[in-house]
């Protein structure tokens, strides 16, 4: 482990403040700034503990290195729902005990109150984010309203902005292509079902104008780069809400994903990193998050009260959250074991497509 | 030519003239290499030792070989076993491994490395480790009932080559290889894409090292040439992207060279395109070439400058006297001695253009992939032995490049400012 | 159509001025002739503007205003290419890339000689030189000496017919300098060229030059050989630059043709002769070189005024004996005397009477 050490120093070269007592790593932006209002400051206020919050570009190979070097700073992360996965299979994380997890506000015991597959091993969700596409309602005043008119060019001519990479794209194209949500992953499993996304992805892609940052998306968009994209569902919300811009998601074909914080294998305070784990993902803890940033919370009684958005304080946060029942008509949870397995295999295939 | 004497020099008292020299050379270097001695450290610490570090584990991983004893010790035994068709066995180990890394926790650990090789292991070593101690003899139908693909040769060859801790299966797959039924093969003409982008990579970035040479030649030219005062604000203007962040320029050229964007729209406005005809600068190659040149020219410019602000100006002018004209000038006399800073520039921008992605990646839309990417791809999804992989062969085409460099110019006549 | 008048001067500087700044003359008006096969020498203080007449004559500087012409032809809008002029640098140029064979094939290449003549002229152009087993080095491997006759080798090895030098022996240590100065000067006499010397010493303008222009503030203040230099300085700036020189700063006070009776500032009349300092009761400045001064009375021309002066310091200097002398309220009069067996031993608070032939003392502009 010695040698490890020696190269995660190098590559990790974090300096924390010393006296923090719960170091929290998380994406920064304004996804950082909703954890630390929602979360680090009412936690600390609450508890009386000192935490801290500290940004990453991804936290995920962060503790990873870490971890590996047995030299770990952070005690919570917040990492995408596979990584925590793939980290929790690699024994990178603490395992995190469900049963101690806060009942919801309205008595519900956790285990009813989380979304299915909210709670894993060593993981509890903070949110579920989306991937959904959105237009310029002053180009398309009717407006697409299914996964298909994305892919729809005589109906709805113009540039399509799409995301660089295979996750989420081949579940949309199989969506668009007229999959019922349910089916998409049996179909995906199959060679033929990936032939048949990307020949989806064929009747566009003269079309396509690749984004690779999160930020692109609105962007492309608010330039007239694209007539409509796919985004994710927060940066929609920050442009038409926070910004007036006039864009509109559509909701049909979102492919909605967990956000969970994870506790990294030996972090340093431990046991006050489970307390901070269940007071963010207390019913509470989650509202306090979704006020600042339109991801939704993962416990149904998070979504029974209307959360008004903090940015403005009168927006009613429900309709722009993927958890939103109307939102969730057709609507696809992402299969963390299917890219764990497939991740690798379909972005080369992905890329090879992509360079055709 | 006066022929170097061969017999053998001695000092006054005696000893080898060579000898002499090289003892009373020693005590210097010496003492230089103590002063040396905490850069070397840090050089030692902070870039070799990680840089081993990737290579190892480019050639290492003991995700399944740690975790599935008995499978190990079975094919260890059984080097030559058919894959097509393993014996009861080896389905027998295999359970017990399974069973053991349910109660281990292992199962990730072991199914993320065959995956690396046969995807989709991973749910599949979990399903069986959950099932593992309740299956019953003979493993081998209970095994294959519960998947089909338990009885992959595929599968099976995977767990052989990975029951050992040091593989080249990393090399292997960054090579397009895949390992099928009937072991390791060429990838399908639809997956094979590490070796079309290394080239790619080493094309782009050739190109780009061009194109910062010709546009920096003329600039680190006029910087020697001006006065002081001139060439410092000269010089503030060509450092001047270094103080702005990488996705500050990034977007501005975004800015500048999208479709709806001011270039555009001045050569529209100009009547000289119209709106339908619209150039596409961006999120391609031209977005990937014009801002990467952009990003990289000042580390071409400022060897060239360093180089050419010592170059007398008497050169030119007695070559000029000699009878050259201002061509022959140009080729013979200034630029051979400008090749110090030319190769230094040329290496430095190479190198760079070589491990960047993040700006390709937001401007070259489908043309922005490169090697890098698919490196930090694998970083960031926790393969970090198929990435060290990547990286090592990148690294090892770099020191080619390198060699080839020596042995055409000479490193010692190497120029970085 | 006019007719020209002809010069059959080989190199003609004609009114030529040349301002860097448009602001300041850096040249004023300058006119020269060159014969062919003279070895003319500018010579001059540092900043006085020989290199930029160098420079505008090999065609790297534009006169900007005048005409310059070679071989009676104006060569103002002539190319340095094209100039044919062979050019010797003070930092050598030499070019670092090039072994010294090849710096010598350059100019022949550029005039795409022969590679059979190309290399019986290099041979021959280093022998020349006494460099012919130095073909193979590079500039680098080469003593500042050995460097410096690479380049006028290169600067000879295309036959030019005018070579300009601009400080070539500068950066060479005294004695190698004096063996090259004598080098030069033969390979001018036995190749018959033309050469054009630029020099801020001016002993090797002495030792080398057919004539030396002095060059100061952009003007030639005398063109003459360099005995009429040294023995006839025509202005006190020529007198100072060139060797050593007592001042006497005095007025005019009988004028009979060149025969000038000056009285000094300190009251004391002494004899001189008139050079650009020709009218009576003006301003002047008698200039006489301290070999000439005398101060045994049977060497002075008989009638001839005497000065009082008292004995400083005597300094051997080998070959002469330098006294420092008290003369009309200066102290810092020299006489050189002749280190003779019967040299007469001066000692300090010696009290003496100085005098000197009229012809040797000039009286110039104060
Ligand atoms: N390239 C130039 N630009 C501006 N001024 C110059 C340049 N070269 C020389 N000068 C000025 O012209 C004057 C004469 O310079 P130069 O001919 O080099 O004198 P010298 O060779 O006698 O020392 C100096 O005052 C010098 O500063
Ligand atoms: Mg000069």
């Amino acid at each position: 482990m010695k040698k490890t050490l020696i190269l995660t120093t190098a590559l990790v070269g974090f300096g924390f403040a010393a006296n923090a007592d719960v170091t929290v790593m998380s994406w920064g932006g304004a996804y950082g700034a909703a954890q630390t209002e929602g979360h680090v400051k009412p936690w600390m206020a609450a508890t009386g503990n000192a935490a801290i919050m500290v940004d990453s570009d991804n936290p995920a190979p962060a503790i990873k290195a870490m971890v590996e070097a047995g030299n770990v700073t952070v005690d919570v992360a917040s990492v995408e729902y596979a990584d925590a996965i793939r980290l929790c299979d690699e024994g990178l994380l603490e395992p995190i005990d469900a049963a101690s997890l806060p009942a919801g506000a309205d008595g519900t015991p956790a285990a009813d109150d989380f979304f299915p597959g909210a709670v894993t091993e060593c993981a509890v969700s903070t949110d579920i984010w989306s991937n959904v596409f959105a237009y310029d309602t002053t180009k398309f005043p009717e407006g697409p309203t299914t996964a298909a008119d994305f892919f729809d060019l005589e109906k709805f001519p113009g540039k399509r902005g799409l995301k660089k990479g295979a996750k989420a794209v081949l579940e949309f194209a199989l969506l668009g292509d007229g999959v019922p949500a349910a089916e998409v992953y049996d179909v995906l499993n199959t060679p033929e079902g990936v032939d048949r996304a990307f020949a989806k992805l064929d009747t566009i892609k003269s079309e396509v104008v690749w984004w690779e940052a999160g930020a692109q998306a609105p962007q492309l968009l608010a330039d007239g780069e694209v007539a409509m994209t796919t985004a994710y569902n927060g940066r929609i919300f920050a442009a038409a809400v926070g910004e007036g811009k006039p864009f509109q998601i559509v909701w049909d074909g979102q492919i909605y994903e967990n956000e969970s914080y994870v506790v990294p294998k030996g972090a340093p305070n431990k046991d006050l990193a489970m307390d901070f784990i269940k007071y963010a993902t207390s019913t509470e803890g989650l509202r306090a998050q979704a006020a600042h940033i339109s991801y939704g919370p993962p416990r149904k009684s998070a979504n029974l009260e209307p959360i008004i958005y903090a940015g403005d304080g009168k927006t009613e946060m429900g309709p722009h959250l993927p958890t939103n029942p109307a939102n969730l008509t057709n609507a696809l949870l992402t299969s963390s074991d299917f890219w764990v397995d497939h991740d690798a295999e379909l972005n080369e295939r992905f890329q090879a497509w992509l360079s055709q | 030519m006066a022929e170097a004497t061969t017999e053998l020099l001695t000092t006054a008292d005696g000893r080898p003239l060579k000898a002499a020299l090289a003892a009373a050379q020693s005590r210097a270097k010496r003492r230089a290499f103590f002063l040396v001695l905490p850069l070397l450290l840090f050089v030692l610490l902070t870039f070799l030792v990680p840089i081993g570090y990737m290579l190892k584990r480019s050639f290492e991983h003991d995700g399944f070989a740690s975790t599935a004893p008995a499978l190990v010790a079975w094919f260890e035994a059984n080097p030559d076993f058919d894959p097509a068709n393993p014996p009861e066995e080896a389905y027998a180990a295999l359970v017990q491994d399974l069973a053991r890394m349910q109660v281990e926790k292992t199962t990730g650990l072991s199914g993320t490395r065959i995956n690396y090789s046969v995807p989709g292991t991973i749910s599949l070593f979990k399903k069986g480790a959950r099932e593992a101690k309740d299956l019953t003899p003979p493993f081998k139908e209970s095994l294959v009932a519960l998947d089909a693909d338990w009885g992959r040769p595929a599968l099976w060859r995977g767990m052989q080559s990975a029951s050992h801790v040091y593989t080249a299966e990393f090399y292997r797959v960054a090579s397009d290889m895949k390992l099928n039924d009937d072991g390791w093969a060429r990838g399908e003409d639809n997956e094979r894409i590490y070796l079309y982008l290394f080239f790619k990579t080493f094309l782009i970035s050739g190109l780009i090292t061009v194109i910062c040479l010709l546009l920096a030649f003329p600039v680190s030219h006029l910087l020697a040439t001006l006065p002081m005062a001139k060439a410092s604000l000269l010089m503030i203007l060509v450092l001047l992207p270094f103080w702005t962040s990488l996705l500050v320029r990034t977007t501005a050229w975004i800015a500048l060279l999208q479709e709806q964007g001011i270039v555009n729209d001045i050569l529209v406005g100009m009547g000289l395109i119209d709106d339908e005809g619209r150039l596409t600068m961006m999120y391609n190659m031209t977005g990937t070439i014009v801002a990467m040149t952009h990003v990289l020219l000042p580390f071409m410019i400022l060897p060239l400058y360093s180089v050419m602000r010592v170059i007398p100006p008497s050169y030119a002018r007695a070559a000029r006297s000699l009878g050259a004209t201002s061509w022959t000038t140009f080729r013979r006399v200034y630029l051979p001695q400008t090749l110090p800073g030319i190769a230094a520039g040329s290496l430095l921008v190479f190198i760079l253009a070589v491990g960047y992605y993040i700006t390709p990646a937001l401007v070259g839309g489908a043309d922005g992939q490169l090697i890098s990417n698919l490196i930090s791809f694998h970083m960031t999804k926790s393969n970090w032995s198929l990435a060290a992989a990547i990286a090592a062969m990148l690294l090892a085409a770099i020191l080619v490049l390198y060699w080839l460099y020596d042995r055409l110019i000479g490193i010692d006549r190497l120029k970085l400012g | 159509m006019t007719v020209e008048p002809r010069n059959d001067a080989f190199v003609a500087f004609e009114h030529v001025q040349k301002s860097y700044d448009g602001v300041s003359l850096v040249v004023k008006d300058l006119n020269l002739s060159i014969a062919k096969g003279e070895f003319l020498t500018m010579l001059g203080p540092s900043g006085s503007g020989k290199t930029t007449c160098l420079m505008m004559l090999a065609g790297f500087e534009t006169a900007t205003h005048g005409e310059i012409k070679l071989d009676g032809v104006n060569i103002n809008q002539v190319p340095p290419h094209k100039r044919g002029i062979g050019m010797v640098f003070q930092n050598y140029a030499l070019f670092p890339h090039m072994t010294v064979g090849e710096n010598l094939a350059f100019p022949l290449e550029v005039r795409g000689m022969g590679k059979d003549e190309r290399e019986s002229k290099i041979k021959r152009a280093l022998d020349m030189v006494q460099m012919g087993a130095f073909a193979n080095r590079r500039p680098a491997q080469l003593s500042g000496g050995q460097q410096q006759r690479i380049a006028l080798a290169r600067a000879l090895v295309f036959d030019p017919k005018l070579v300009l030098m601009d400080e070539p022996l500068g950066a060479l240590d005294k004695q190698l300098r004096e063996h090259m100065q004598f080098e030069i000067k033969h390979l001018h006499e036995s190749l018959g060229i033309t050469v054009v010397y630029v020099t801020h010493d001016q002993g090797e303008a002495l030792t080398m030059s057919d004539r030396i222009a002095v060059f100061n503030d952009g003007r030639i203040q005398q063109l003459a050989p360099p005995s009429d230099l040294y023995e006839r300085p025509e202005n006190s700036f020529v007198a100072q630059f060139i060797g050593e020189n007592n001042k006497l700063p005095g007025v005019i006070e009988e004028l009979t043709g060149d025969k000038a009776l000056v009285r000094l500032t300190t009251g004391e009349l002494i004899d001189a002769t008139a050079v650009n300092a020709r009218e009576k009761g003006g301003k002047t400045l008698v200039s006489i070189r301290p070999e000439r001064v005398e101060f045994k009375p049977e060497m002075m021309p008989a009638g001839a005024h005497t000065i009082d002066a008292e004995v400083i310091e005597v300094i051997y200097m080998g070959d002469i004996l330098r006294a420092v002398l008290k003369v009309a309220g200066t102290d810092d009069f020299v006489m050189k005397m002749r280190n003779t067996l019967w040299q007469t031993k001066l000692a300090p608070g010696q009290k003496i009477k100085v005098g000197w032939h009229p012809q040797d003392a000039r009286a110039l502009d104060p």
